[in-house]
């Protein structure tokens, strides 16, 4: 089972593109169509998790898949499902990069790719913001402007934000109570 | 010590990636770029361009390379490795213990005024992220002619031509594979 569960992820790890939600319909076809491991309502909630948690979706979804079917040494096959396939891949590129990076046809594919990267990070900033309330637009360009603009901490900027959220959420809450 | 920075640097990247992947870049920026000069702006871009066209999560993969970089400007390749291992550990280590401890208390936490409360206030800052992470992209702050992303009008070209085709829905590897091509014709061939 721990075997299968490390088989299983090492497979999500392999063939997924781009990380983050391309993932997310391959960890589906995996874990709920081909073994059965968790009911697909379980999936949505886990989802939610896996997305309000720190860190890269697929790798919480396979220490939530892996603890829940076979504890801590589920989680840590789980994850190193995950992790082996893109930790060696890198590897090999990176031994190989410092070569080849200067040579002039390397630099002209980079050259392309730059501006390319770039318009694949703003897509979601579009997207996600589209249909947003206008506060919440105020709060996304003045975390971009003071994080990009002012050097501020991102770290710090999130913080304050969960707390001025549990703030609002407190006062709400006792005004909706009353 | 180069090694404990590394761990610290990615420990506090796991520790603080709300939003998953592309919220983690602007986490990532700020410690390697910014912070720790470990790497310039355009190296920075080469490697999100590399994480996208190989399998696997972006924040692995710049966590297995930043630190096989870093840790190879310390010393042999060798170095390079445990460089690797200790960054790809140290981003992996929160998100392990975080999972674990929500999976526990799972039913507890899904109502919880508090969380449900930080997530509220997180949600549009973790867009901001992103879009610092951008900013920084396009914009840099002094950085030298050569480390520029953006060169010239063909760059431009690229980046709306990309964004036109992320909104038709256009896979993107297939999108960063057909803009290495470009960049071969415009800077190479023509």
């Amino acid at each position: 089972m721990t075997l299968e569960l490390f088989r299983s992820f090492f497979k999500i790890g392999a063939f997924t593109f781009g990380g983050g939600y391309a993932m997310i319909p391959i960890i589906e076809h995996e874990v709920i169509d081909r073994r059965g491991w968790i009911a697909r309502d379980e999936f949505l909630d886990l989802l939610t998790l896996a997305q309000s948690a720190p860190g890269p979706i697929a790798l919480n979804t396979a220490v939530f898949v892996g603890y829940k079917l076979r504890g801590l040494r589920g989680a840590l096959a789980s994850i190193a499902g995950v992790v082996v396939p893109s930790f060696t891949v890198i590897l090999l590129v990176a031994l190989l990069f410092a070569d080849i990076r200067h040579d002039p046809w390397v630099d002209a594919a980079f050259k392309g790719m730059r501006p390319a990267v770039v318009a694949l990070i703003v897509a979601p900033v579009l997207s996600l913001s589209r249909g947003m309330h206008p506060a919440l637009c105020a709060v996304i360009v003045g975390a971009a402007l003071a994080i990009w603009g002012l050097g501020w901490s991102p770290i710090a900027v999130l913080v304050a934000a969960a707390l001025c959220g549990i703030g609002w959420e407190l006062y709400h809450f006792r005004n909706t109570a009353r | 010590m180069i090694f404990w920075q590394l761990f610290l640097s990615y420990l506090k990247i796991g520790f603080f990636g709300f939003g998953g992947g592309y919220a983690m870049l602007s986490l990532i920026q700020n410690e390697v770029v910014v912070r720790h000069a470990w790497m310039t702006n355009g190296e920075f871009a080469d490697i999100v361009a590399v994480s996208q066209i190989t399998p696997g999560p972006i924040a692995i993969n710049s966590a297995t390379y930043v630190g096989y970089t870093v840790g190879s400007q310390a010393g042999s390749p060798g170095c390079g490795v445990l460089g690797a291992l200790v960054a790809t550990a140290a981003v992996c280590l929160p998100a392990l213990t975080i999972m674990l401890l929500i999976t526990r208390f799972f039913l507890k936490l899904r109502d919880n005024r508090f969380v449900e409360g930080a997530m509220l206030g997180m949600r549009p800052v973790v867009i901001g992220m992103i879009a610092a992470a951008a900013l920084l992209l396009i914009f840099p702050h002094g950085a030298a002619e050569s480390e520029r992303n953006f060169i010239d009008p063909w760059s431009w070209l690229l980046f709306g031509g990309v964004l036109v085709g992320q909104w038709r829905k256009v896979n993107p590897i297939l999108l960063i594979a057909l803009s290495a091509a470009a960049g071969i014709l415009i800077y190479r061939i023509c």
